[in-house]
């Protein structure tokens, strides 16, 4: 079991989108460190030819007719928007010009 | 009158209204009155809906004046667990990044109990996206549990418990994940069921571990538990993983409460070290009680179980990371950051750390953690062949028994505070709760009396097989009656006044 650094937290926050400031990073990464070491006994257990389990029901694709019924018009859709422009949600800019 | 109003059962505030002895815009007055008198102290309700709940009331009342039949709960107060969707109150499921936020839509659950003519009397407290068991982690304050204020009510849904608890509402819904329902039924000594995965819509929940999470029925009596699950039970197109089959009959189990002949399955990885004295004393007398009424008990084993929890605490995440990874305030909810010039990633990483609690951010990057390239066949791929493993114990259990008994939770409520700083010491209350999750299989927990060192309720949970809740409502109404026969009153009655 690897010890998970404070690095190592700041990589998972990156990818998750946590901006955390440099002190609680300490602190998670020693809380993490805990927890993980507790689930990590799942590694003892014999699980040789067990296949996976990644739902209680057996599911098969479920499917509906395929004709136009009714939905969210865009005024509901839009009424909890943070930012709306033009009938549309407005976002922050997503591309970087070099 | 409207102070007894409160303590009424459901089923007997339905059979009042429907014989127009009591109107059910009284009923609803008189537990906004019980709300507005007791939850100052309580915090059992995020929001209160006045107005909405004496609109639904007055439109039962009107429904019976002009002489249409009333459901078996219509006219009934609810208290809702803020994780449910409801057009035109705040859904925030204890969350800042929610703040505020009012859903276009509502539920399939709310739907049916609207349907019903329950009277939804507002949104109750949880741990931030039902994360935890004490629902310290919402971020608007804990809730205190009527037994004593300075305990816990359990969680995440320590505010429906406590709601029915404090005689707010005779009815609430839960929703259990890892014991959610089951755990704050527990230690406020009321009823609480996890039905069958599949068995309640998931549509309009707002999503935890889509593998796990089940919404349920929340009441003070076996009977009020069935009547709400009959009401908010079965198929749903807009649910792709509800069961297309008939709801079992948990009304007529409730009913009958007959178990000659049913066997019981004492869980042996369930007991023993680890429980607090007082709560395997009530145990131990729920089995002699279920013996002397004719059930036989048999001894079972579960060897898989102890691993259970380590399990669970790598799939959970694994999911929740997945599912909260939508809230990035583009779309809906509180944006934080955004000055013009931070780009979008900026802005969505700003928000999520503003708005997530300490318990959502551990939760996230421990499921960041287990899924990431290096680890996932270690820890995600790992705990699932766990979960076959888990869901192989109940199958082979239960060739032995009818339904499984234990503790609901190894000890009574703890101490607001107590736990908040001991993530893992917090999650050690859901070690009896968490196998049926992770085999989709039913449970419910009832009160099994208090504990005599501390005077604190004790929870008894019974497990059945998928699909048979019914055996879980045979078995708590038989216990229900018994105790109530021996304690001469419903144990709530034994709380102190608020």
């Amino acid at each position: 079991m690897p010890a998970i650094t404070p690095a190592e937290v700041a990589h998972l926050a990156r990818l998750a989108r946590l901006e955390l400031p440099a002190d609680q990073l300490d602190r998670y990464a020693a809380q993490l460190e805990v927890i993980l070491s507790a689930v990590a006994t799942v590694s003892a257990v014999d699980t040789d030819d067990v296949p996976p389990t990644s739902h209680p029901l057996a599911l098969v694709n479920v499917f509906r007719p395929d004709v136009v019924s009714a939905s969210l018009g865009s005024a509901a859709a839009l009424e909890a928007a943070p930012a709306v422009e033009s009938e549309r949600f407005r976002v922050p800019r997503i591309l970087v010009e070099d | 009158m409207t102070s007894e109003l409160t303590r009424l059962s459901a089923s007997d505030t339905a059979a009042a209204v429907s014989r127009g002895e009591v109107s059910a815009v009284e009923v609803a007055q008189a537990h906004l009155d019980r709300i507005a008198a007791v939850d100052g102290q309580v915090h059992a309700f995020l929001h209160v809906d006045n107005q909405g709940a004496l609109a639904a009331a007055a439109a039962v009342d009107a429904a019976r004046a002009s002489g249409a039949g009333l459901g078996p709960l219509a006219g009934v107060p609810l208290a809702l667990k803020d994780v449910m969707t409801m057009t035109g109150v705040p859904t925030t499921c204890g969350s800042r990044l929610l703040e505020g936020w009012r859903p276009p839509y509502d539920a399939t659950v709310t739907a049916r109990l609207k349907a019903a003519g329950i009277v939804i009397l507002g949104k109750t407290n949880m741990d931030e996206f039902a994360m935890g068991s004490s629902t310290e982690h919402s971020a608007y304050g804990p809730t205190h549990n009527p037994w004593d204020l300075d305990r816990i009510p359990g969680g995440s849904g320590g505010g429906s418990a406590a709601a029915l608890a404090a005689f707010e509402a005779p009815l609430a819904i839960g929703t259990d994940t890892g014991g959610s329902i089951r755990q704050p039924a527990a230690v406020t000594g009321t009823v609480g069921v996890k039905p069958t995965y599949g068995g309640v819509s998931r549509y309009g929940l707002v999503a935890l571990a889509s593998s796990l999470d089940q919404a349920g029925p929340c009441a003070r009596t076996v009977l009020d538990t069935a009547l709400l699950h009959a009401v908010i039970a079965g198929h749903d197109p807009r649910d792709s993983t509800s069961i297309d089959a008939p709801v079992p009959p948990v009304v007529d189990a409730a009913l009958s409460g007959d178990v000659r002949g049913m066997r019981i399955g004492i869980v042996r990885e369930l007991s023993g070290d680890g429980y607090q004295a007082g709560v395997r004393q009530r145990f131990e007398e729920a089995v002699e009680i279920l013996t002397s009424l004719g059930a036989e008990p048999v001894e079972v084993s579960c060897p898989n179980f102890p691993s259970a929890l380590a399990a669970y605490y790598l799939i959970l995440p694994s999911e929740a990371s997945s599912n909260l990874a939508k809230f990035d305030g583009m779309r809906y909810g509180n944006r934080v950051g955004d000055d013009g010039e931070a780009s979008a990633e900026e802005v969505m990483a700003r928000t999520r750390a503003a708005g997530f609690g300490p318990e959502v951010i551990r939760r996230i990057m421990l499921g960041t953690y287990a899924l990431s390239a290096g680890y996932y066949d270690a820890y995600y791929g790992q705990a699932q062949k766990v979960r076959t493993l888990i869901a192989r114990d109940f199958a082979a259990a239960f060739e032995q028994c009818d339904v499984m008994l234990s503790p609901t939770a190894p000890t009574t409520a703890f101490l607001l505070g107590d736990k908040l700083d001991d993530p893992l010491a917090m999650y050690l209350n859901d070690i009896a709760t968490i196998p049926a999750n992770l085999a989709g299989t039913p449970a419910m927990s009832l009160p099994a009396g208090l504990a005599p060192e501390d005077g604190l309720p004790v929870g008894l949970q019974i497990m059945a097989p998928a699909m048979a809740d019914d055996r879980l409502y045979r078995v708590g109404a038989a216990l229900e009656s018994a105790l109530v026969d021996r304690w001469g009153h419903h144990l709530l009655e034994e709380a102190p006044a608020l």
